[in-house]
């Protein structure tokens, strides 16, 4: 499985006469994890959300499952199967848990412009809904109102309601953000188990999770591309110790 | 029991009550009650946009006056319309109407849709106020109010206040069953998720302005109901109809009320007409710096009223209700 969903070319944009990123090339493979790595700054956040369509680049172009799709609205990419996640927890805080899937996968449905019937009676909705938050881990919680779950919890409900749009690509903006070690590995395993369905695109500052996940690492300074590769390359890349992993990941570099 | 399910249980019963005003109250209040229904069918229609989708329509005397004004350009010189024909199209016409300016505010959102609703609203009342259409700002009667034959039957009589008030019973029932059965529907989900992060619903894949449009136009759509059925009512069309004064007591009708209800907006219709009849009638009172005529300055009361139910009612009226409720339960357990 190396079907490319999706890949950019020299992708920029431009605050003011700030380039926050600037050509970046890089692509996500069906059944890979490819993580975006950088200090913050980098223009990883920028990225995704050009990626993701929340944000028109100011030039190059981004292709999703052999379209191009430069330009188009939020709304559109997901459509083409694209789940985005937030960096900061982006729910809908007073529906319960299920709810928030059951609306995120009714956005499959062939339309919502349905004015008489229940809408929960649409059972296969709700049947993607139950599978989203199964695979989340989240199944016990489904009756809670968003609001009442940990953060823990919310970082998860964030991803099933990604899956429930049955995506193809995964584009993850730290996941991790904010997380206690238990929770942090729960979050690891699940990712572990989504790659092998999806496509993901992962922005991630923790080195642990990063090097345990990846297929391939794009490294961001200053809003280009420094350096990509495998983790084992870009372990060994001299570049890339001396301006990002530094000191403090030492040992991630040697171990 | 939820609480949309309580609440309309509650309706139900003050319904059947109402039912029966028309056996014991005079003329006076059996209008006065068709009025406040009328009111009610208009502050739903807004709660959809203003407590379900998260738009604050300051513009939505609007729709309420262009079936209203309809009804007065399809009614001939001292004849009669047919209600069967002038009734949905002018539900019709407020509802393209609500398309049209839809078409454009709906692009903005905060305090650019609270202005630019304003603006359109307001255009249509100076156009209204400002030239001799339909007597211009005088307004203009129905004289003779639509008939509504089905071949030689009638099934109710205009011109009967009792049929009037039946008929604002019926459809106020309706509209209520039809906004319930709306917000229940896929539809309905997508506006709430609207309201509550509109961003998240374009990322999970709504084309969210397309939504919004149609919500802005059913809305619109239903203030024409209550427009056309106070012009019946009152047999008088006017620009005050379409003016920023009624846009604003409906807002706050249905915010004091309790928006995001349905039912809260209705109690919001019936405590702001009852509030006014009761200041209206409050008599002349002697005091040092002279006779002061209490019920002419109703509009001071009416002022502390609102001020004093933002600031103790977070809930609206309903609010207030539903925790008398929770009290009683704990109280009970």
């Amino acid at each position: 499985m190396t079907e490319v969903v999706l890949s950019t070319h020299a992708l920029t944009r431009h605050f003011g006469g700030l380039a926050a990123v600037s050509a970046v090339t890089l692509e996500a493979k069906m059944g890979e994890l490819h993580a975006v790595i950088g200090p913050n700054g980098a223009g990883k956040s920028t990225l995704i959300n050009m990626l993701s369509g929340d944000l028109p680049p100011s030039s190059g172009t981004v292709t999703i499952n052999g379209r191009d799709v430069t330009g188009f609205a939020a709304h559109q990419i997901s459509r083409m199967g694209v789940g985005r996640s937030y960096q900061k927890t982006n729910v809908f805080l007073t529906f319960s848990a299920f709810e928030n899937c059951r609306l995120a996968a009714q956005s499959r449905h062939k339309s919502s412009m349905r004015f008489f019937r229940p809408a929960a009676r649409l059972s296969q909705v709700n049947r993607a809904a139950e599978d989203a938050l199964n695979a989340a881990g989240l199944a016990s919680r489904a009756d809670s109102i968003a609001s009442a779950l940990s953060h823990g919890e919310q970082r998860q409900l964030e991803i099933a309601m990604t899956l429930a749009t049955q995506p193809t690509l995964l584009l993850l903006d730290e996941p991790l953000a904010g997380m206690g070690a238990e929770e942090s590995a729960s979050m690891v395993a699940l990712l572990k188990r989504l790659v092998a369905t999806h496509a993901i695109l992962l922005v991630e500052h923790d080195m642990d999770a990063v090097f345990a996940l990846a297929d391939r690492l794009t490294v961001m300074v200053n809003g280009q591309v420094l350096a990509s590769g495998t983790p084992a390359e870009i372990r060994a890349n001299r570049v890339v110790q001396e301006a990002y992993l530094g000191d403090g990941h030492s040992e991630d570099v040697h171990g | 029991m939820t609480a949309s399910r309580a609440n309309t249980i509650v309706l139900a019963v003050a319904v059947l009550a109402l039912a029966a005003a028309p056996f014991f109250a005079e003329k006076f209040y059996v209008q006065f009650f068709a009025k406040i229904l009328i009111m009610g069918i208009l502050a739903m229609s807004l709660d959809l946009l203003l407590g379900y989708t998260g738009l604050v329509s300051f513009g939505h005397a609007a729709f309420y006056g262009a079936a209203a004004y309809t009804l007065a350009l399809l009614t001939p010189p001292y004849q009669a319309a047919n209600f069967w024909t002038s009734f949905p199209l002018a539900i019709g016409a407020s509802a393209l109407l609500a398309l049209a300016i839809g078409f454009f505010v709906v692009r903005t959102s905060g305090i650019y849709f609270i202005m630019v609703t304003l603006a359109f609203a307001q255009m249509l009342y100076f156009l209204f106020h400002d030239t001799k259409i339909a007597g211009g700002n005088d307004g203009i009667y129905i004289d003779v109010r639509p008939v509504a034959k089905i071949g030689e039957w009638q099934p109710f009589n205009l011109d009967n206040f009792v049929h009037i008030f039946y008929l604002v019973l019926v459809l106020f029932v309706l509209v209520y069953i039809l906004l319930r059965v709306i917000l229940a529907s896929p539809f309905g989900r997508v506006l709430v998720g609207i309201k509550a992060n509109e961003a998240r619903m374009r990322s999970l894949g709504f084309a969210t302005f397309r939504y919004k449009l149609v919500a802005f136009m059913i809305a619109g759509a239903i203030a024409g109901v209550a427009g056309y059925l106070s012009s019946i009512q009152f047999g008088v069309v006017n620009p005050e109809m379409m003016g920023w004064h009624l846009s604003g007591a409906v807002m706050m009708m249905v915010i004091i009320g309790g928006m995001g209800t349905l039912t809260g907006p209705i109690i919001g219709a019936a405590a702001w007409m009852l509030l006014e009849l009761g200041f209206q009638g409050l008599p002349a009172v002697r005091s040092s710096v002279g006779e002061v005529d209490l019920g002419k300055h109703w509009q001071l009361w009416m002022g502390s009223f609102i001020v004093l139910a933002s600031l103790l009612l977070p809930n609206g009226l309903l609010g207030l209700g539903a925790a008398a409720v929770r009290r009683m339960r704990k109280a009970r357990d």
